[in-house]
């Protein structure tokens, strides 16, 4: 073969734009398969247990959704605006700290906080305790101890999905032109009056943004509602799937939740193409933000310390000090090397695919290509569950298929593609590629085609204006991309929860299991980690939106 | 136009929305410094990427040395064509310190040599000593400097620039035109400039190609432009006017609303058809002697002179100059003149 092979002419082994072309519609496939799926299965019919959970279980599901939702939003704008608020227009003591320790909780997942205040909440637990010693009254006592309620999950959901809220609000405040601001005040208008009609109303499509982002992910969330026994959506399609063995059952609620979701990314893109008119090149805002002193920087140092304090520092304390005195370290390592295996070998691998998509739009402007990128987008959107419902199905029958054909073998029967690391890295791909080509997009949208351009008429072809020019350049958006993707994956629960091969487990659903075994303490290791890695990219993230 | 250097021959380029370059011919000389331009939309950028190489095209010829670059066949890929390009939003290399962009285009140099080029071209550019300062480092008009000297490093046969000055602030515009003029005078490099602004055009070019809607109108020295057009639309875009309806008398003469005019050449009009001819702001001046008196409508201090706008008996509204320190009130009749030796005459 080689013989032959070095009398050929010397080519490139293939035809580059066709094979961008090619990998970008089948990324899109994959996208568009557990989506079209999961609707596939409203068509075909009731399944037996359908009939039985619309009847008992489905209004159930729909209302606790919708509360834990309106909760949630009203939580996150709570505790996002009023931050926000006070971050880009008041200058005080702490005030640079605080405006990125206010995004510190992104980093936890829900589900970990929820095991940390569970634990710390326990009846027999330090705080109960020392409430009971100092005679506490019961009015104070009884919420504490019914955390693990609908309105407890809403509080853990909020602590931790603010951040989106914050950030939005503060970038739309700090965009605001100082001159807008002034010509009310020269028409006549007072502080308040400026804020109620100027400043509020033109961040509005910003803050809604961020509650709609919020909500999506309180639907997407399955840790929290399923440690607190809150019966939604997603612990309905679980408990379908696993308890009823249902696959239909657990499909056709899949769509539902994918409807709500649907209109929930409808709405956050207008909200979106809003947001754009906002930003202009004039005098910014926060240059004329007033000093505080006296009681009134107190007060905002403490509006500010307080999400910090319940969404980060002090589940982070607590953690840390179960991990460090209490719980058991030994079966820790194999765990965190497998996760870090699978996060990194898909984040790779999901950039790589991103890499391709991105580029493959840079070089063909075409109207249907950019369609096909921002349905790709669509993915990020689906929650866990339905992903991996999604990706069950289609994977079980190709398993049956194979099976069939090597059963006059003698081969016996097996989960060929379902019950390995394949389905979880397609799950992950369909879940996060529109991070990746979020990333990528905007580090080579920072190229402009005359930078392309220069290079060719100084002598470059198309691989040496690529090898030459934007690997260099898109270097740190490539190292971005490949870090959130990490995070993201190593944070996700459901979808792995489901897809894991038999006896594969990941320090999420480590987590999941020791809590779930009423084993908090021993939780704190792997929850402690993900939380560590989540960090990086949120401490990441803050600097380049300082930097821009 | 055996000598040209840059050949263009019935050019047609279209978008998937139409045609946006219209059957066009256009030849530089070598050493020529040209210049396309027009309002935005006209198609001279489309004509300068169809030159660089970026532009497919539907008919017509690109020659360039005597060799032929694009038709609507075969297109010589860019980086082969010997075309160097300076960009509106100047497209430095970020990465790149200002020496290391300069040298990009020079591969197959020697280190010497290439070292030796960087600091002839950034004492053409007057930047000596700053090789290592990264692009941000630099203010707008130096970085536009710099572009300017990483496309002429590797010496192409032709300089394109696409509206290199538009980014710039008002002042430093018309100043950085005359000085690219000076150092491409000097390298006697043949260049393409595509602006919208006839002041940048005047500054830079030895010839202007005046385009608009795909076609050019007319490619002649800027005075030409001026004082000569040969289209209404030259007439109007190249300097303030207005047309006024006039009748052949004679060979050389006209009558219009403003008295009989005489030109100091035959005019190739028959007797007695109508036309129109077109008047500068600077060919009616204001002069209290003259018998025609107009009635002022508005006025425009520039410093040194004024600019009035004058009314004529059939309604006409004429520019017209008047000395500084002639101040009328808006209202009154004033006395003008026409002080004109060439015609601009049109059919009607």
């Amino acid at each position: 073969m080689a013989i032959t092979s070095s009398h050929q002419p010397v080519r490139w082994p293939f035809n580059l734009p066709n094979k961008l072309l090619f990998t970008t519609v089948i990324a899109a496939l994959c996208v568009a398969l557990p989506i079209l799926v999961v609707i596939s299965f409203v068509i075909t019919g009731a399944s037996d247990a359908w009939s039985h959970l619309f009847d008992t279980l489905l209004g159930r599901y729909a209302l606790n959704s919708l509360m834990l939702s309106v909760l949630v939003a009203i939580g996150v704008v709570m505790l996002g605006v009023p931050t926000a608020w006070i971050i880009s227009f008041y200058r005080f003591k702490g005030r640079g700290i605080l405006s990125w320790l206010l995004l510190l909780p992104m980093a936890y997942p829900a589900y970990i906080l929820a095991y940390t205040y569970t634990g710390v909440l326990d009846f027999s637990g330090p705080v109960l305790t020392f409430l009971r010693d100092v005679g506490a009254p019961h009015w104070l006592m009884s919420p504490l101890l019914n955390i693990r309620s609908l309105p407890g999950a809403a509080l853990m959901l909020s602590l931790v999905l603010y951040p989106y809220v914050y950030l939005l609000a503060r970038a739309a405040f700090m965009e605001q032109s100082a001159n807008l601001m002034e010509a009310a005040y020269t028409l006549g208008q007072g502080r308040w009056r400026v804020l109620t009609r100027i400043v509020i109303p033109m961040a509005r499509p910003a803050i809604a943004a961020g509650i709609l982002l919020a909500v999506m992910e309180t639907l997407a969330d399955f840790g929290t509602v399923q440690f607190f026994g809150v019966q939604t959506f997603t612990t309905g399609i679980v408990r379908t799937y696993y308890g009823f063995g249902d696959l239909v059952g657990a499909a056709q609620l899949s769509t539902l939740l994918l409807g709500c979701v649907f209109f929930l990314v409808v709405f956050e893109k207008a909200s979106r193409s809003k947001v754009r008119y906002y930003s202009d090149r004039l005098r910014k805002l926060n240059q004329t933000s007033v000093v505080l002193t006296g009681w009134r920087q107190t007060t905002a140092q403490i509006l500010c310390v307080l999400p910090v304090c319940f969404g980060f520092l002090l589940p982070t304390g607590i953690l840390s000090f179960w991990a460090f005195f209490f719980a058991e370290l030994q079966s820790m390592w194999s765990l965190i090397v497998s996760s870090f295996f699978l996060a990194g070998f898909a984040s790779v691998f999901i950039v790589m695919v991103a890499l391709v998509i991105c580029y493959a739009n840079r070089l063909y402007p075409a109207q249907w290509l950019n369609h096909t990128t921002t349905f790709v987008g669509l993915g990020y959107a689906l929650p866990g569950v339905v992903v991996a419902i999604g990706v069950l199905i289609p994977f079980g029958a190709v398993d049956r298929f194979i099976s069939g054909v090597l059963a006059p073998f003698g081969i016996a029967p097996s989960l060929w593609l379902s019950g390995t690391l394949v389905a979880l890295v397609f799950a992950y791909l369909v879940r996060f590629l529109a991070v990746a080509t979020g990333n990528l997009t905007s580090g080579l949208s920072r190229i402009r085609p005359s930078i392309d351009q220069s290079g060719r008429l100084l002598g470059l072809n198309q691989f040496g204006v690529i090898s030459k020019l934007h690997v260099p350049l898109i270097r740190g958006s490539v190292f971005t991309a490949v870090l959130v993707c990490f995070v993201d994956i190593l944070k996700e629960l459901p979808a792995t929860l489901i897809l894991r091969p038999f006896d594969f487990n990941t320090l999420a659903v480590k987590a999941y299991e020791l809590a779930g075994d009423e084993r908090l303490i021993d939780a704190s290791v792997p929850s402690i980690l993900i939380v560590l890695v989540g960090l990086v990219p949120v401490v990441w993230l803050n600097r380049s939106v300082t930097q821009e | 136009m055996d000598t040209a250097a840059l050949m263009i021959r019935n050019l047609n380029l279209s978008y998937q929305d139409g045609l946006i370059v219209d059957d066009v011919t256009l030849g530089l000389k070598p050493q020529e410094l040209g210049c396309l331009l027009g309002p935005s939309g006209c198609g001279k950028s489309t004509l300068l990427r169809a030159i660089a190489g970026f532009q497919e095209l539907d008919s017509g010829e690109i020659w360039l040395d005597n060799e032929l670059l694009s038709t609507e066949r075969r297109r010589i890929p860019p980086e082969d064509r010997g075309v160097g390009m300076v960009f509106q939003d100047i497209a430095l290399f970020p990465h790149l310190t200002v020496g290391d962009n300069i040298a990009f285009g020079l591969t197959g140099w020697s280190d010497t040599s290439q070292r030796k080029r960087i600091a002839e071209l950034l004492d053409l550019i007057g930047l000596i000593g700053l090789g290592r300062r990264y692009p941000h480092e630099l203010s707008g008009g130096q970085q536009q400097r710099v572009a300017l000297a990483r496309a002429m490093a590797p010496k192409p046969k032709l300089l394109l620039l696409d509206e290199p000055f538009s980014g710039l602030d008002t002042e430093l515009r018309g100043r950085l035109a005359s000085e690219v003029r000076t150092i491409l005078k000097s390298d006697g490099i043949c260049s393409l400039l595509v602006t919208h602004d006839q002041r940048e055009a005047f500054d830079f070019a030895d010839r202007i190609a005046v385009m608009h809607e795909g076609h050019i109108c007319q490619f002649d020295t800027p005075f030409n432009l001026y004082h000569e057009p040969t289209d209404p639309f030259v007439a109007h875009f190249v300097g303030a006017g207005e047309m006024i309806d006039a009748t052949i008398e004679g060979p050389r003469s006209v009558s219009s609303p403003l008295g009989v005019l005489t030109n100091d050449e035959d005019l190739e009009f028959p007797i007695n058809s109508d036309v129109q001819i077109f008047l500068r702001p600077d060919d009616l001046i204001h002069d209290d002697d003259s018998t025609y008196q107009a009635t002022l409508v508005g006025k425009h201090f520039r410093g040194a002179h004024h600019l009035y706008e004058v009314k004529l008996d059939n309604g006409v509204i004429l520019g017209c100059l008047a000395p500084s320190h002639h101040n009328h009130a808006i209202g009154e009749m004033i006395g003008v003149s026409l002080d004109i030796e060439h015609l601009v005459v049109f059919p009607k």
